[in-house]
């Protein structure tokens, strides 16, 4: 059974449908890309794993278990761990507090202080920048470094899938090395599974994994990154030339 | 001289501690909640039998201090989260004018179920008359009261610091009035922190209704209404959303009132507020943000 199964999802906002009948599903471990231009409906489908935008058909399922009508903290909750486009670190909070906003699921389970405490450690290995800085203000840190934080934070939920939406956006490219390699190294650490949108499929052919290209709300395109990514059609299926 | 200061710590407490009222739920929710003034009023009337006279036939208002005082915070605490289940919860996705325009209906309601039980005549009562009886400081005479009442806020507002920065709920709502639909994200339950942030203001609607019960010795329906109105306009100075700023304005707001009483010509004193008013829309002019800016607003897209 795959950990995430995506079916035919219809996303609509007012009369303009977003999303229109998108499917795919993604095994524990996995990593699959979203990619595609902007307005695609990356985004919208996204959220709407997340809980965050309803979706009006198709169906979304976690381990088995339908998703439909839960809240995006009943989601998140289920090990779902969403960074959405925009980082959204908690700018008047500290970094250290802004890493225990997503511990709160823990309070109570066993253990769960020294569960909590090492894994700050963790991630402040994963990131040293985070732990030089944890007492500062998060609002005052650097692009690159409030991305580390907000990957760090959904980490702290010890989430078995992570969804992340456009993780180099407005990253300089070594920054945005750095942050893909902290990546890949937490998937080869515990078999993170790695749900991650961005525009260009660039970084899915220097990482490897599967991808899928949307446009207009719709998956065009879908196959190894590594040959889909590199062959004649994505320039086609990325700028629509074969509509006509 | 001091009689000023103390006058205007007095004053400054109760706008204070409304505008807190006001600010906490604002920053869980973008609402502003005109319904807080008579949750306030409720409060106080919860003390009381309903009847038609002048005169108030107490009824919870007898009770000992240690009760009491637990019993009015927990009915400001309990009638504002009912509003939360009752009506708020249904609004929570609407704009926020919407949301205020129920909070008004809300408030109505609340405030002809007074009516109805009490009529509109305001009852004398005599909440802890002990306090009423003046204390020596530094060589002014001050009612015991207003010096409790400075006292209990700057415990009230330790207090709710302390709660805010120091534990697990603090964090949750810190992060939830930043920036909500992230917390939610990050398993924050928005259920939890909301009826949080309501009790809170609840408990701080009863502190206001037992100050000022016991100031004034009436129980009047509007009386949540008129320091509702300055409470909300500290909310605006501080900042929405700022509890600091709330805080902060409050005090500014008390003192700038009892300033103008003490240095405005006699025939002017009547219009003190239309002062007030004139110098909150100076601050407004300068800095439209108000005071302190909540830090989430400005990366609100
Ligand atoms: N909250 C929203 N309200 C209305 N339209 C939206 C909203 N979010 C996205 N859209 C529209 O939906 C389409 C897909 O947007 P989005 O999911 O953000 O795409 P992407 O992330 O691929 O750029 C776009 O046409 C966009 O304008
Ligand atoms: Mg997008």
């Amino acid at each position: 059974m795959s950990l995430l199964d995506v079916s035919d999802i219809v996303i609509r906002y007012g009369r303009l449908t977003a999303v229109r009948g998108v499917s795919f599903s993604l095994n524990e471990g996995d990593i699959l890309f979203i990619t595609g231009p902007n307005g695609a409906g990356k985004s919208s489908l996204l959220r709407a794993i997340a809980g965050v935008t309803p979706i009006v058909g198709g169906s979304i399922s976690l381990d088995g278990k339908s998703l439909a009508g839960l809240a995006p903290e009943d989601i998140a909750r289920l090990g779902l761990s969403m960074v959405p486009e925009g980082r959204h670190v908690f700018g008047s909070l500290s970094v250290e507090e802004n890493l225990l906003v997503g511990t709160g699921m823990h309070v109570g389970k066993n253990g769960w202080r020294a569960r909590v405490a090492s894994d700050l450690e963790a991630v402040y290995d994963t990131f040293p920048i985070l732990r030089e800085r944890r007492n500062g203000q998060a609002g005052l840190l650097s692009g690159g470094q409030q991305q580390m934080l907000v990957i760090g934070r959904a980490l702290m939920t010890n989430p078995r899938l992570i969804a992340i939406d456009e993780p180099s956006l407005g990253l300089a490219p070594n920054i945005t090395d750095q942050v893909y390699e902290r990546l890949m190294a937490l998937r080869a650490q515990r078999g993170l599974t790695l749900l991650i949108v961005e525009q260009s499929s660039t970084r899915a052919v220097m990482t490897g994994g599967r991808m899928v290209l949307m446009r207009g709300g719709q998956i065009v395109l879908e196959g190894d990154a590594r040959e889909v990514g590199t062959g004649d059609q994505i320039q086609a299926a990325y700028f629509g030339y074969e509509d006509h | 001289m001091l009689q000023i200061v103390f006058d205007a710590l007095t004053l400054g407490s109760l706008y204070a501690l409304g505008a807190l009222g006001i600010a906490l739920i604002f920053g869980v929710m973008r609402l502003v909640n005109f319904a807080h003034g008579d949750v306030i009023a409720f409060c106080v009337f919860a003390l009381l039998w309903p009847s038609v006279d002048a005169v108030a036939i107490v009824f919870a208002g007898n009770l000992p201090w240690y009760l009491l005082i637990p019993f009015v915070v927990l009915v400001g605490a309990g009638l504002s989260v009912l509003c939360e289940i009752v009506v708020f919860r249904r609004f929570r996705d609407a704009s926020p004018a919407t949301m205020m325009i129920a909070s008004f209906a809300l408030g109505f309601v609340i405030r002809y179920f007074l009516l109805m039980l009490f009529t509109s005549r305001p009852k004398s009562i005599s909440l802890l008359p002990a306090l009423s009886q003046p204390v020596e400081i530094f060589g002014a005479r001050l009612p015991l009261l207003q010096l409790i009442t400075i006292v209990t806020t700057l415990l009230v507002l330790a207090g709710l610091t302390i709660f805010l920065r120091r534990t697990r709920f603090g964090l949750e709502m810190r992060a939830a009035a930043e920036n909500f639909a992230m917390a939610r994200m990050l398993g924050v339950r928005a259920n939890r922190v909301i009826m949080l942030a309501f009790a809170l203001s609840g408990a701080l609607a009863g502190a206001i209704a037992l100050i000022f019960g016991s100031q004034t010795g009436t129980a009047d329906i509007q009386m949540g209404a008129a320091i509702m109105l300055m409470a909300f306009i500290a909310t605006v100075i501080g900042g929405l959303g700022s509890l600091g700023g709330a805080v902060l304005a409050g005090f500014l707001l008390g003192a700038a009132s009892v300033v103008m009483q003490v240095v405005l010509p006699v025939d002017a004193r009547p219009f003190r507020d239309a002062f007030v008013y004139g110098a909150v829309i100076l601050v407004l002019l300068f800095r439209p943000q108000g005071l302190l800016v909540a830090r989430g607003t400005k990366e609100r897209v």
